[in-house]
């Protein structure tokens, strides 16, 4: 493989084995652990920081404003103000709210999306955790988010949030399905759950080239249903600015909003990581055929980077969506996918499962 | 129009004999009494020649001994207008009926005549305050004093 | 918790009782809703107004006619110079005063440009109200030509205060003209985005598509006017049917709808902005020349008398009824104003339908709370 050159196996197996050598087995472990803890905490900041900045931004230019640009140069260090400002506003208690509930809320919020983080694949060999079933635990682990929206919900003791947390309940729970049906379409094309051996199979091709008309279908099902479950515009219900202020999340002040936002755009990244993942090839740079220099100058830039670039492009498709569209309603949310959504993807599976037994793929 | 006018007077003259009905600057003006009000509003809307069916405008004012409504109507039809006038010389308990079921359009109007003048409207689906409190008496009156937020010169 | 604000329990059923306002984004105001939901979908919607009543009427009672203009600008502060004209008409119609042809075209021009800044604040908040952000920036983005070119002819942006009775404050920019010309050129071009944006987008259509639909009957019998009623198939258009000012020597079409619905009402908004541009465009080559003010008497003494006078604002009719005993002072003046009356028909308008729907029909209806409340 031409890419090798970019393989972070070594590094990590290094090491694993150099603390091995100076630690006991268990100590190992938790260093290990503490380490991979460390990156991902700070990973997981930064690229917080940096997705608030970019919405801004993005958001500022479709609407043609300039966005942040006073705190540093292009106003880049604008998240980093407004992050300290959150740090140090007074944390609003209120009456006759479920106190343990209310508390208890941001942190499943986050602790959900920390969770799903960890199994991405960043490059190769750069990957906390490789399971076998990567794919279904990612599904599972981002699903668990709800029950922290749900609760923030009921517990706040507002009647928004209360309307918030019940929209977002049936949303999510709705969207859930295309998400996991539209994975599963492209699981059968690869043959595999392990989200390692999903970007090593798109070697030869990115699985949107390689299933054709299914895995395309696949993929825009997939944007739509996870921009959903991610609570965004336009299927931005459950907080709905103009028809209840902020929804679930509206009597929470300081830190404990700071952890909704950043978790809203966190879950962003890890759908669209995952879209990039599954659908675009992952951390795989991009080939032509038998286009042999151009291949090999793609080779040359690293994995870590294609990987950022995919997810990125995802991630500004999703921004667009949410700046260009007005919100749906929640009965035309449902709509679209019990009766739209779901049945096509149906047999959007059937028809991929066909054209896998048939060969007819790439 | 003068001729037009001409008709309306007729016919109302000929319905309620004891309205007044005037040529004013600039529309026919009928001054009836509050206990004859719903009969006329019923004759001005669904008369096929009047069809007074718009409810323009409805004014409370105040004209130092008695309270008095005015009503704006136009005919989309004939596109004319018309104002009636009403007036009740109690003021301290002003009861009218409520044209409300024949123009719906003239509930907020009430409402608002209610609040600022006190005039209890008979009928009316929901005859609460508008915008003020109970404490707030009822300012457009003409007698109405407010040592701390009206300064008289 | 307030006792009207408990949830209540009607038909054996509990209702959520929501408390809409009077701080909410979308209520654009100090307007405060009470509803009453059962699930998401709207059984009962209570106005509660009065928020910002200023008693605008009383204190009329004491100022001076010139005086009650810079009231006007206060109720409804979108349509400015309109509320300013329905005033100085009902006085100069009084006084039996002959205006001449320049002032009847400039107010004629500024009333056009009100409505289209108007218009254009609607389409960027009605845009908000349905979720999409992008067009609060566009449609301000366009409105700020017009509030340029109104600071550069009376100084003020929002409240104007133009008219004077027996004319205007001061005679218009020498740049005026080119100024106006400008934005028109450029407004064209800039109008069908928001066709582009809003008005031709899937979500858009079904979310206001057969939404609060108001039947022509209804329309009259509450007494809706405006582009509201237009989108019903009322026609009542007082610059047509009551010709003031320049509106009786230029052609223009009353635009009407049947449908009624939210949808309509917001296209009659998006036609009315085209129609204000022909408007000004037949008007601002022909400016005739001469005083911008006719010279009026230091106190103005209005002879007794009642006089009522009805104009077309961007929101619908505005009746002003002045009553007169000969004093410097009004002896009572009354503001029909238009959001005032549309504000009765939101009840009927949202019923059964969902709290999203509720936002869409109150920004429909294009209210603005300081006119209802005065």
């Amino acid at each position: 493989m031409p890419f090798d050159i970019y393989d972070f196996t070594s590094l990590t197996q290094w090491i694993d084995t150099s603390l091995n050598d100076r630690l006991s087995p268990f100590w190992a472990v938790v260093a290990e652990m503490a380490i991979v803890g460390l990156l991902i905490l700070v990973f997981y900041a930064l690229i917080g920081l940096f997705l608030v900045y970019a919405e801004r931004k993005v958001c500022a230019f479709m609407q043609n404003r300039l966005g942040p640009n006073r705190v540093g140069p292009f106003g880049i260090f604008q998240t980093v103000a407004d992050l300290i400002k959150l740090l140090l506003v007074e944390l609003v208690p209120i009456r006759n709210a479920d106190k343990f509930l209310f508390n208890v809320a941001p942190f499943i919020v986050i602790i959900a999306s920390f969770m799903a983080i960890s199994a991405i694949p960043f490059a190769k060999g750069l990957h906390a955790i490789d399971l076998n079933i990567g794919v279904f635990y990612v599904i599972a682990v981002s699903a668990l988010g709800v029950i922290g929206v749900l609760l923030a919900g009921w517990s706040s003791n507002n009647k928004y949030s209360l309307i918030g947390a019940m929209r977002s309940g049936a949303q999510i729970v709705s969207y859930e399905l295309s998400v996991g049906l539209s994975l599963i379409t492209v699981i059968i094309l690869a043959g595999t759950m392990q989200l390692s051996e999903i970007v090593q199979a798109q070697s030869t091709g990115w699985f949107i080239f390689r299933g054709h008309i299914p895995a395309f279908i696949a993929f825009v099902i997939f944007l739509i249903a996870s921009t959903a479950e991610t609570n965004r515009g336009p299927f931005d219900l459950a907080e709905a600015e103009s028809e209840l202020t902020a929804g679930f999340h509206t009597e929470y002040s300081g830190i404990k909003f700071a952890f909704f936002f950043l978790a809203e755009y966190m879950n962003m990244f890890i759908v669209a990581s995952i879209a990039a993942t599954v659908f675009l090839g992952g951390w795989m740079p991009f080939h032509i055929g038998s286009w042999e220099a151009f291949n090999h100058v793609m080779d040359f830039i690293p994995p870590f980077i294609w990987y950022l670039m995919k997810t990125f492009f995802i991630i500004f498709l999703m921004m667009w969506f949410k700046w260009t569209f007005p919100r749906l309603r929640i009965d035309q949310l449902l709509t679209l996918e019990w009766k739209y959504l779901l049945p096509i993807n149906l047999v959007n599976v059937v028809f991929m499962a066909f054209i896998v037994l048939m060969g007819w793929h790439f | 129009m003068s001729a037009d006018n001409f008709n309306l007077e007729e016919s109302i003259r000929s319905f309620d004999g004891d309205a007044i009905v005037t040529e004013g600057k600039q529309f026919t003006e009928i001054t009836v009494h509050p206990e004859k009000l719903m009969a006329l509003a019923m004759f001005l809307r669904d008369n096929s020649e009047m069809g007074f069916d718009f409810p323009a405008c409805v004014s409370g004012v105040d004209y130092g001994n008695d309270l008095g409504v005015v009503y704006h109507l136009r005919s989309t039809k004939h596109n004319r207008t018309i104002v009636v006038k009403t007036r009740v010389s109690d003021r301290q308990n002003p009861v009218m009926e409520s044209v409300t079921p024949v123009w719906p359009g003239a509930e907020y109007h009430e409402r608002e005549i209610f609040d600022l003048f006190g005039i209890r409207f008979t009928n009316h689906p929901d005859l609460r305050r508008l915008f003020l409190d109970n404490s707030d008496g009822y300012p457009l009156r003409k007698d109405y004093s407010d040592d701390v937020n009206i300064v008289t010169k | 918790m307030e006792e009207h604000l408990k949830n209540s329990v009607t038909d054996g059923q509990e209702e959520y009782v929501l408390n809409i306002g009077p701080q909410h984004p979308s209520t654009h105001g100090v307007l405060r809703l009470v509803a009453s939901l059962r699930g998401e979908i709207v059984t009962n919607i209570e106005p509660h107004i009065g928020y910002i009543h200023r008693g605008i009427e009383k204190m009329c009672e004491s100022l001076t006619y010139p005086q009650i203009i810079h009231l006007t600008d206060r109720m409804d502060y979108l349509s400015a110079h309109i509320n300013n004209e329905a005033v100085c008409l009902n006085v100069e119609k009084a006084l039996e005063i002959d205006i001449p042809d320049r002032i009847k075209v400039i107010r004629t021009i500024m009333a056009e440009l009100t409505r289209i800044q108007s218009h254009q604040l609607f389409w960027a908040t009605f845009g908000m109200d349905l979720g999409g952000l992008t067009c609060f920036f566009y449609g301000l983005r366009d409105r700020e030509k017009v509030l340029d070119i109104f600071e550069e002819t009376c100084g003020g942006r929002m409240i104007v205060s133009y008219n004077c009775p027996g004319g205007l404050m001061h005679d218009i920019h020498p740049g005026f003209q080119k100024r106006v010309k400008e934005f028109i050129e450029y407004f064209r071009k800039t109008l069908p985005e928001y066709d582009q944006l809003l008005t031709g987008n899937v979500i858009f259509r079904e979310r206001t598509m057969g939404i609060g639909k108001l039947t022509l009957g209804e329309a009259i019998a509450h007494g809706i006017t405006g582009p509201t009623a237009r989108a019903s198939g009322f026609s009542c258009d007082v610059r047509k049917k009551e010709p003031y000012s320049a509106y009786d020597r230029i052609k223009f079409n009353e635009v009407l709808f049947t449908e009624g619905d939210t949808y309509h009402r917001y296209l009659v908004r998006m036609d009315e902005m085209r129609q204000s541009m022909d408007i000004i465009e037949q008007l601002i080559d022909n400016i005739p020349e001469g005083p911008y003010a006719v010279k009026m008497k230091p106190i103005i003494r209005l002879p007794e008398g009642e006089y009522y006078q009805r104009v077309e604002t961007a929101r619908g009719e505005l009746g002003v009824y002045i009553i007169s005993d000969g004093n410097k002072n009004p002896y009572r003046v009354k503001f029909r104003s238009p959001n005032f009356v549309n504000l009765s028909v939101l009840n009927m308008l949202s019923k059964g339908f969902k709290i999203a729907d509720l936002i869409a029909i109150s920004g429909s209806l294009d209210l603005i709370i300081p006119d209802i409340d005065r």
